[in-house]
């Protein structure tokens, strides 16, 4: 969803790839910070200086570095562009200490509409004698609160609010927690890669660590580079898969692959093991595309592990066979996903991973009107079931539909994006208390159409005008 | 009333425009006020040539009434816009 943060992100890529493809990226990547919060300009945190040095974290960022890996402090954005590339196997996602707001600590607070009342029923539900009134006003005493929410509820003034802590709300794995200076730290161990908190932090400090760069070297260096865009791309553009595609290849990348025909296989040998595996006896196979949902399984419910499904997810099947047709050719992935740049680390024909939001600043900086193109017709389109895997429930009907006379052993149910609570789902389905034989795992939800890296949202609705 | 002219809203659907945020801009005639719903008729329409010359950062462009451009349009701008030309046509009525 388009907002100043997004914006943000969305105009510095732009200036980014325009600059690299012009060959000025490091004669004006410095200027750029300045550029944007000029001196006497409008700024958005307390001053145009701390916008313009979260500003060069934001590059470097784009740039493919970790903010964390910062040991330097006088190193200037074009310093990043002269060091090795970062070899891109470590986490996605960082958190920017210069950015992070420091939120208080997740709270209930009496706001000023409380009209100290007669009966109190705050005072009287209050579990722990928390909430006390004095000049015709409540107040909670933050250390007896235990949050249990209760005066929120029973307040007839709506006065009580819970102020929260937005990127450890989003968490469905609470991997992001204050570090003793007060600014958000992720764990590792936890973390799932979902991209949530990028989303939900409203000073956007969380960061993922590009790959733009990358590719962007990759084609100026003379190399075939293939784009494999996911099933999610539709109503993305305002334009046809096929102008994509044309778009795509004006912009240097040799051709375009859809993930769908991955997904295809996916789906076929997905129908397969499902048969075996119930033939065997096994109570639950789970969908394994969306690798957020393996991560969550792998770190959070190791029990759930076995019946993950094995087959590879769509985006592998597509790399290998872009490296059959052309073993020497570089592959992009390109979708909504910040958990598909983690499972590509370990995807050996995926070389790297960029997103709609990073596709659209590419295209903008590359002067592509899509709208205006001819478009390139494919040499074979993927088949509907196989693009519907970007929608929720589109995996179960894709593997439904494979399994031919053995669907209607399938009792499939659906996981509509990762949540504590879906967790917990996960958690009764790991020690089969929940009914069905095959969960679809979405930890977006609506599917990979609701990812963090959309452009637009799936209504479609510039798709629609367009067509007026 | 019947007869009354309806303003023309073109949002530029170019790709910078589209990727700086026309995408949302898209949705306008859901937000509309009810003074102005049935008097605005919003269309996408073909890169207005705005963005160039190193100009991207006042994307998205929208164009009402064919003459009148906004640049980083919001669909509160837009609805701002449009309601001040409601309320010209008005005073000249």
């Amino acid at each position: 969803m388009t907002n100043d943060a997004s914006r943000i992100q969305r105009e510095l890529s732009v200036r980014v790839i325009r600059d690299f493809i012009e060959g000025t990226l490091e004669e004006n990547i410095d200027r750029i910070p300045i550029e944007l919060r000029p001196k006497g300009g409008d700024f958005s945190r307390c001053c145009v200086y701390k916008d313009r040095a979260v500003l060069k974290y934001r590059l470097m960022a784009i740039l493919g570095f970790r903010v964390e890996d910062e040991a330097d402090e006088t190193l200037r954005p074009s310093d990043y562009l002269k060091l090795p590339r970062p070899n891109h196997t470590g986490p996605v996602l960082s958190v920017c200490p210069v950015a992070c707001e420091r939120c208080v600590k997740s709270r209930y607070l009496v706001t000023n509409a409380c009209r100290g009342c007669f009966a109190r029923p705050c005072t009287f539900v209050c579990p722990r004698q928390a909430i006390t009134v004095s000049e015709h006003q409540s107040t909670i005493d933050p250390k007896k609160c235990v949050d249990c929410g209760k005066c929120m509820q029973v307040c007839p003034y709506h006065a009580i609010i819970r102020v929260p802590i937005p990127c450890e709300e989003a968490c469905p794995v609470g991997a992001i927690t204050k570090a003793e200076d007060g600014s958000e730290r992720i764990d590792e161990e936890k973390c799932i890669s979902c991209g949530k908190c990028l989303k939900a932090c409203p000073f956007s400090a969380v960061m993922e660590c590009s790959q733009i760069l990358d590719v962007l070297q990759a084609i100026s260096s003379g190399k075939r580079v293939v784009a494999m865009v996911a099933p999610s791309i539709e109503g993305q553009f305002p334009g046809t898969l096929e102008q994509v595609a044309e778009g795509l290849r004006r912009s240097g990348f040799s051709s375009m692959m859809e993930v769908a025909l991955g997904a295809e296989l996916t789906a076929q040998n997905e129908a397969l093991e499902f048969v075996e595996r119930m033939e065997k006896g096994e109570p639950l196979m789970t969908s394994s595309c969306c690798p957020a949902c393996v991560e969550a399984v792998k770190r959070h419910v190791p029990d759930l592990l076995p019946r993950v499904s094995s087959t590879p997810s769509p985006m592998r099947y597509a790399a290998q066979l872009a490296k059959e047709r052309d073993p020497e050719c570089v592959t992009v992935f390109i979708g909504p996903c910040v958990a598909k740049r983690k499972e590509a680390q370990n995807a050996p024909n995926v070389d790297f991973v960029m997103t709609f939001e990073e596709l659209g600043a590419w295209f903008a900086a590359h002067e592509i009107d899509l709208a205006a193109l001819e478009g390139t017709p494919f040499e074979r389109e993927a088949s509907a079931h196989a693009r519907n895997f970007a929608h929720g429930c589109g995996v179960t009907a894709a593997v439904l539909d494979e399994a031919g006379t053995e669907g209607s052993k399938i009792d499939g149910k659906y996981i509509d994006g990762l949540t504590p609570k879906t967790m917990m789902l996960l958690k009764m389905y790991a020690k089969g208390k929940l009914p069905g034989n095959f969960l679809e795992m979405m930890a977006c939800e609506g599917g990979c159409v609701g990812g963090p890296c959309v452009l637009a949202k799936p209504s479609g609705a510039a798709a629609k005008l367009m067509k007026k | 009333m019947d007869n009354a002219k309806k303003f023309k809203v073109e949002i530029c659907l170019g790709t910078t425009c589209y990727v700086l945020g026309a995408a949302e801009l898209a949705e306008l005639e859901e937000y509309l006020p009810e003074e102005l719903a049935d008097r605005v008729d919003v269309c996408g329409c073909n890169c207005l040539g705005l963005c160039k010359n190193r100009n991207f950062g006042s994307a998205p462009f929208v164009r009402v009434d064919g003459k009148e451009i906004l640049a980083k349009a919001s669909i509160d701008s837009i609805i701002e816009c449009l309601k001040r030309k409601l309320g010209e046509v008005k005073n000249d009525q």
